[in-house]
């Protein structure tokens, strides 16, 4: 079966975000936090813009000068060691318009700081995002246990519920970035960070690690899903069902492959005899928007791929390519997809 | 243990040199002009040959050899960011491998860090600093050299492993635990690692000269207050790199050791830290960035002074900011850790202390602009790369305000806009004013003109192009787009921004082939240049293009800040120095009054081999802890014989063989 | 444009060599021990800070070094600052016999701290592979380590220059001058070193 390599491009635009553009960016202002940050970038970049306009207004100034010919203060008059007077004003002024402005933009940025912590200081939702080479581990954290819930490498949140997310990491340093949301936090072996933050557009965004973590950084990204409260309730109690048995022959048989060979060593799917710990949990990889952390986009095509040969598109991933018998293919693909 | 014979032996020998003492020939009334160069000539010069070469304690070729050897690192740096430009120009690109790109991001950051920006400013300081404080050669001549050759290996091992496919590829930065033991297996981290070390015992030991030269080599009379502006951004500089260079020295020492010897230093699980690495690192980091920024403050001042004929506006000013800026740097580092959940009222000290760290470099803005307006500025090239220097690297030091901002630095860190913003720092601030000192500087150092014409053009195109390069990364990195990624998806609005700067980035290589073009072909075709063309006020000027290799024929006296421009074509100068033998006039600190006359050391192949016995030393402590006791042997012989007078017999007046 | 030049004073006058601050080699050790001053300063920040994560030091309940050794190498290097007064003072007044005399002493008093040295790496009760207090300590002791070598190989050379009659020479005097003033810096730094590896633990 050829294997069909769909890029990131169509995975973008079955995201259909409203704009496109803005599902991965600062100016998506689709957060509490982003929207603190871009009204504090705005201020910042009006002081700056003018403090620039007088810098090159001065240069133009001493470019332009017009200079009778005795008058300059300069070598050839003798008069090298004298200053306009008018300098030494400017000078006292110019320092105090730097030091004020300066003195400005650190108020405002501490008051940014201080409402976006305010803001956050009340999450309903707490999530644990592992950060692994090059895959995310999340788990969803409930008071009640047998709530909580473990997925991979996409998020669903409520639009408009302040949510904590906790970062740690199991290898080398990750960084946790929805840059629509919400500034990064890194992921630090051996300490505890978190980022919080609230949602307020519904829609499909994208996040990566922004963190050098090693040879496949570029490939480790993540969907985050914003919905509606009742939506997001549906989902996760999807998401706590265990997988459906396989309910054809080729699904039967990929399920004997996945959960007896190699598969189970690294992969969980709940409700089987799989353990492993190692990859992503795979109970409902069907229903997710990317495979491999955001490199392709979910579909048959891409899963053949995926499974077939995980080298040759991430290659350094830890999945290792293992030579399929096409027929284990089909019915490993065949089971993978009623993981919904 | 002396004995009576031992005793009256050496006191008959004193009588004796005593005697030989008044028959020294010294320059001076009697002895100047064509007799006394001729004589100096052959005093000062070094042996001929391929041994000569590797013996030369002669600050002027250490210094061109630095500058030559930078940059054809620049050149070969350069080159790897034209293959990620051209890998990054398109989405979801195949052009050049993940593992690939990694590795060429971290020759390219690694390469203009430590082989190109920080060995270039030393070079030039190492060639012009004794010029302009009016001395024969630096101090520590056999130092200088060394540290020449330890950088010249530690750049040679780097490019080295490269070419046998052991390049690093964890950043230039290295961060464990992605560079340690367990996630960099093989020798690609250590290779950086020690690379660090060569390239930082090499600015240590330049960093001694500077200094030392700076504080007790001047000229008479040039108290601290006449001392060129240049000469106080290299005193700053070489005191910033002492307090600063230690720091990765260690923190690299200890990712060795965690990587060969088992220790667990930045290993989370055996009670170590990996942010343990980022606070020394980054201790080092910040003022690293200063110390390749604030010479290019100094060349500044002396084009600005040079070009619009008068000393900088407020002197002391400039000097304070120049001091202030050196000291607050150090108070910083830790604006490249906001997003490491560090307490956040730590973070505010940070963000105050990187905001007020602007505030001495507007000062210096306004000082050289106002010298423009009140003086009657002429635009030849190293003037234009002034101008360009101030439209482009302020644009930086805003952007550079804004990440000190912790609330805009969670989302601007590790993105494209802090590349873009420290480009526009490194570029627009220091390699702009570069490009024009070395404009400037180049009838003194070779004895010809540059075209002014293909500078011209020259500085155009690499102005322009630099911003077509850049300032779109501001916008990738708004837009989405993380740091260190071999590419990127579709979809994102990355395309224009990454397609510019690719374009941006050719338009600048060529650019800085057109100056290399210039600066190869003028060596033949220059106007020969007289000793002072620009007609400019420093002491650099008062000798022959290029200088004879004892600087100057009789030791200038200094009564301003501007000397050639004071004195009316007639120098005063100081008399009584030796001629057969090499000698410097050490004077007092600060006010510069004539001290002590220090003997010279002869040129020596000890610097050389030292440098190879410690090359040896570090390159084999990659492979084995054992080559550190075992090396150290050749290092402690070659040393020893460096320092053991060659010739025992004692002389009227101490000479260093 | 400079046409000619004006004589003005004669220094041929000048000494050739001179103590302290005047002597350019003074500076270049200042330079050197700074350099190493603040590398060790950030060794011992690095020490704190490791130590800031615990809560107990070591950690894991380990045994602290044994202090006998290192209070005893203590206790040789202050001695031996005796010795070095008086070979500093000797080279001021360029007394070649008394240095003569009393380098050797200090030759012999590094062979000795270093092998107290030895006992001291042998008692620490920890190894550098153990966990980053192993590392950190054993560092701290290395570095201190290498500090007394490559002082007492420069005592060793210089004593060796001092037995000819270079010794005459009045730089021979500052080169001693300042090695004395080294050995200073290396027992000056061991302290703060001694108190971090023996005793913080034991507070």
């Amino acid at each position: 079966m050829k294997t069909k390599r769909v890029t990131a491009a169509t995975l973008t635009l079955q995201l259909g975000a409203c704009s496109y553009q803005t599902y991965q960016s600062d100016f998506a202002n689709a957060g509490v936090e982003d929207r603190q940050f871009l009204i504090l970038f705005w201020i910042f970049v009006a002081v700056c813009v003018a403090m620039y306009v007088l810098v090159i207004i001065f240069l133009i100034a001493g470019i332009a000068r017009r200079r009778r010919a005795g008058d300059a203060n300069v070598v050839e008059t003798g008069r090298h060691h004298q200053s306009h007077p008018l300098l030494r004003g400017g000078l006292i002024g110019w320092a105090a318009l730097v030091s004020t402005g300066l003195v400005g933009l650190a108020i405002a940025s501490f008051f940014a700081d201080r409402t976006m912590a305010n803001a956050a200081a009340n999450e309903k939702l707490s999530i644990t995002v592992t950060g692994k080479q090059w895959w995310w581990d999340i788990q969803y954290n409930a008071a009640d246990v047998s709530k909580t819930m473990r997925t991979a490498n996409e998020l669903h949140l409520p639009v408009g519920v302040p949510v904590r997310i906790l970062l740690r990491s199991d290898d080398v340093i990750h960084s946790f970035w929805v840059p629509s949301f919400v500034g990064k936090q890194d992921l630090i072996p051996g300490r505890d960070t978190d980022v919080s933050f609230t949602p307020t557009k519904v829609g499909i965004f994208r996040g990566q690690c922004a963190e050098f973590c090693g040879v496949e950084h570029a490939h480790m990204a993540f969907v985050v899903d914003v919905e509606p409260y009742g939506d997001f309730i549906k989902w996760w109690e999807r998401q706590l069902q265990e997988a459906q048995p396989p309910s054809t022959p080729l699904a039967l048989v990929g399920y004997n492959y996945v959960t007896t060979r190699e598969c189970a060593t690294c992969h969980t799917i709940s409700g089987t005899p799989t353990g492993g710990r190692v990859g992503p949990d795979l109970t409902h990889l069907a229903s997710r928007h990317s495979i491999a952390a955001g490199t392709l986009p979910m579909g048959e095509g891409n899963l053949y791929g995926w499974v077939e040969d995980p080298q040759s598109i991430k290659p350094g991933s830890k999945m290792p390519t293992i030579d399929l018998e096409p027929s284990d293919l089909h019915a490993v693909v065949a089971y993978l997809e009623t993981l919904k | 243990m002396t004995s009576k014979a031992e005793l009256q032996s050496i006191e008959e020998e004193n009588r004796e040199l005593e005697k030989e003492r008044a028959k020294i020939a010294r320059d001076g009334p009697d002895l100047t002009g064509a007799a006394l160069a001729a004589r100096l000539e052959r005093t000062w010069r070094r042996p001929p040959g391929i041994v000569g070469w590797l013996s030369t304690v002669d600050h002027k070729e250490i210094g061109r050899r630095y500058i030559v050897t930078a940059l054809i690192f620049l050149a070969l740096g350069g080159a790897l960011s034209i293959l990620m430009r051209l890998q990054l120009a398109r989405p979801d690109s195949n052009l050049i491998s993940a593992a690939r790109y990694n590795e060429l991001f971290t020759m390219h950051g690694s390469t203009m860090m430590f082989l190109f920006a920080v060995p270039v400013m030393e070079g030039v300081a190492l060639y012009v600093i004794p010029l302009i404080i009016g001395t024969r050669n630096g101090t520590f001549p056999r130092l200088n050299a060394f540290s020449y050759y330890l950088y010249l290996f530690g750049g040679l091992m780097l490019w080295g492993a490269f070419a046998l496919n052991i390049a690093p590829d964890v950043g230039w930065f290295a961060y464990p635990p992605l560079s340690g033991p367990e996630f960099s297996p093989g020798k690609r981290a250590d290779v950086w690692a020690q690379m660090i070390t060569f390239t930082e015992v090499s600015a240590l030991a330049a960093a001694v000269v500077l200094v030392t030269t700076i504080l007790k080599a001047r000229a008479p009379g040039m108290t601290l207050a006449r001392m060129p502006l240049y000469a106080w951004a290299m005193l700053v500089v070489a005191v910033m790199i002492i307090f600063s260079m230690p720091a990765i020295a260690l923190c690299s020492s200890m990712l060795i050791s965690d990587r060969l010897v088992g220790t667990h230093f930045y290993n989370a699980a055996e009670h170590g830290d990996p942010l343990l690495w980022q606070h020394l690192f980054w201790f080092f980091g910040h003022p690293e960035v200063y110390i390749i920024f604030l010479p290019a403050t100094g060349f500044v001042s002396v084009i600005v002074e040079t070009f619009c004929r008068r000393p900088i506006f407020a002197y002391p000013v400039v000097v304070l900011a120049l001091v202030s800026t050196g000291i607050l740097s150090f108070g910083l580092w830790v604006h490249h850790m906001f997003a490491t959940g560090l307490p956040r009222v730590g973070y505010s000290f940070y963000t105050a202390a990187s905001m007020t760290v602007a505030i001495p470099t507007g000062l210096q803005i306004f000082c050289w602009l106002a010298t423009m307006w009140d003086g009657r500025p002429r635009f030849a090239v190293p003037m234009l790369h002034v101008v360009g220097f101030i439209v482009t690297f302020v644009i930086g030091g805003l952007t550079g305000v804004m990440v000190a901002a912790v609330p805009l630095d969670l989302q601007l860190h590790d993105t494209y806009f802090v590349v873009a913003h420290f480009h526009y720092v490194l570029i627009g601030g220091a390699v702009f004013p570069l490009l024009g000192a070395l404009t400037y500087w180049y009838p003194k150092i070779t004895g010809r003109m540059m075209s002014e014409t293909l500078g011209k053009i020259g500085f155009w195109m690499i102005f322009l192009g630099f911003q077509l390069a850049f300032f779109p990364m501001h916008i990738a990195g708004m837009m989405g787009m993380p740091r260190r990624v071999y590419t990127y998806p579709a979809g994102l609005g990355l395309e224009l921004p990454n397609l510019l700067s690719t374009i941006g980035a050719l338009v600048v290589a060529l650019a800085v082939l057109l100056f290399v073009i210039n600066g190869v072909v003028s060596l033949y075709r220059g106007a020969i240049a007289p000793d002072d063309p620009w007609d400019a006020a420093s002491l650099e000027w008062a000798t022959s293009s290029p200088p004879p290799v004892y600087n100057f024929a009789h030791i200038p006296v200094v009564e301003s800040r501007t000397p050639l421009w004071d004195v009316d074509g007639e120098l005063p100068v100081v008399t009584g120095l030796r001629v057969d033998d090499k000698e410097q006039l050490l004077t007092t600190v600060v006010d510069a009054e004539p001290d002590v006359r220090e003997p010279i050391p002869e040129a020596s192949p000890w610097p050389f081999i030292s440098a190879v016995a410690t090359g040896v030393l570090f390159i084999s402590s990659i492979f084995s802890p054992w080559a550190i006791p075992v090396g150290a042997i050749p290092v402690a012989i070659a040393l020893t014989a460096w320092f053991w007078p060659k010739d025992m017999k004692r002389q009227p007046e101490p000479v260093i063989i | 444009m400079i046409r000619s030049v004006r004589f003005t004073e004669d220094l041929s006058h000048l000494p050739t060599h001179k103590f302290g601050t005047s002597s350019i080699t003074w500076w270049g050790v200042i330079g050197f021990m700074v350099i190493e001053g603040v590398a060790f300063a950030l060794t011992f920040a690095a020490y704190f800070f490791l130590m800031g994560h615990e809560q107990g030091w070591p950690p894991e309940g380990r045994p602290a070094p044994n202090v006998v050794a290192g209070t005893i190498f203590t206790i040789v290097i202050l001695l031996s600052e005796i010795p070095n007064t008086s070979i500093k003072k000797a080279a001021l007044a360029h007394d070649v016999g008394t240095i003569r005399a009393l380098m050797p002493v200090m030759v012999v008093v590094g062979v000795v701290l270093l092998i107290i040295r030895a006992f001291e790496f042998n008692s620490l009760n920890c190894l550098w592979t153990d966990n980053a207090y192993g590392s950190i300590v054993w560092a701290l002791l290395l570095l201190h380590t290498t500090h007394i070598l490559t002082d007492w190989f420069d005592t060793v050379v210089l004593y060796a220059l001092v037995r000819t009659r270079q010794a005459y020479e009045g730089r021979r005097m500052e080169d001693v001058d300042e090695n004395s003033l080294y050995w200073r810096y290396v027992w000056l730094l061991w302290l703060p070193i001694y108190l971090m590896i023996y005793w913080v633990p034991r507070l």
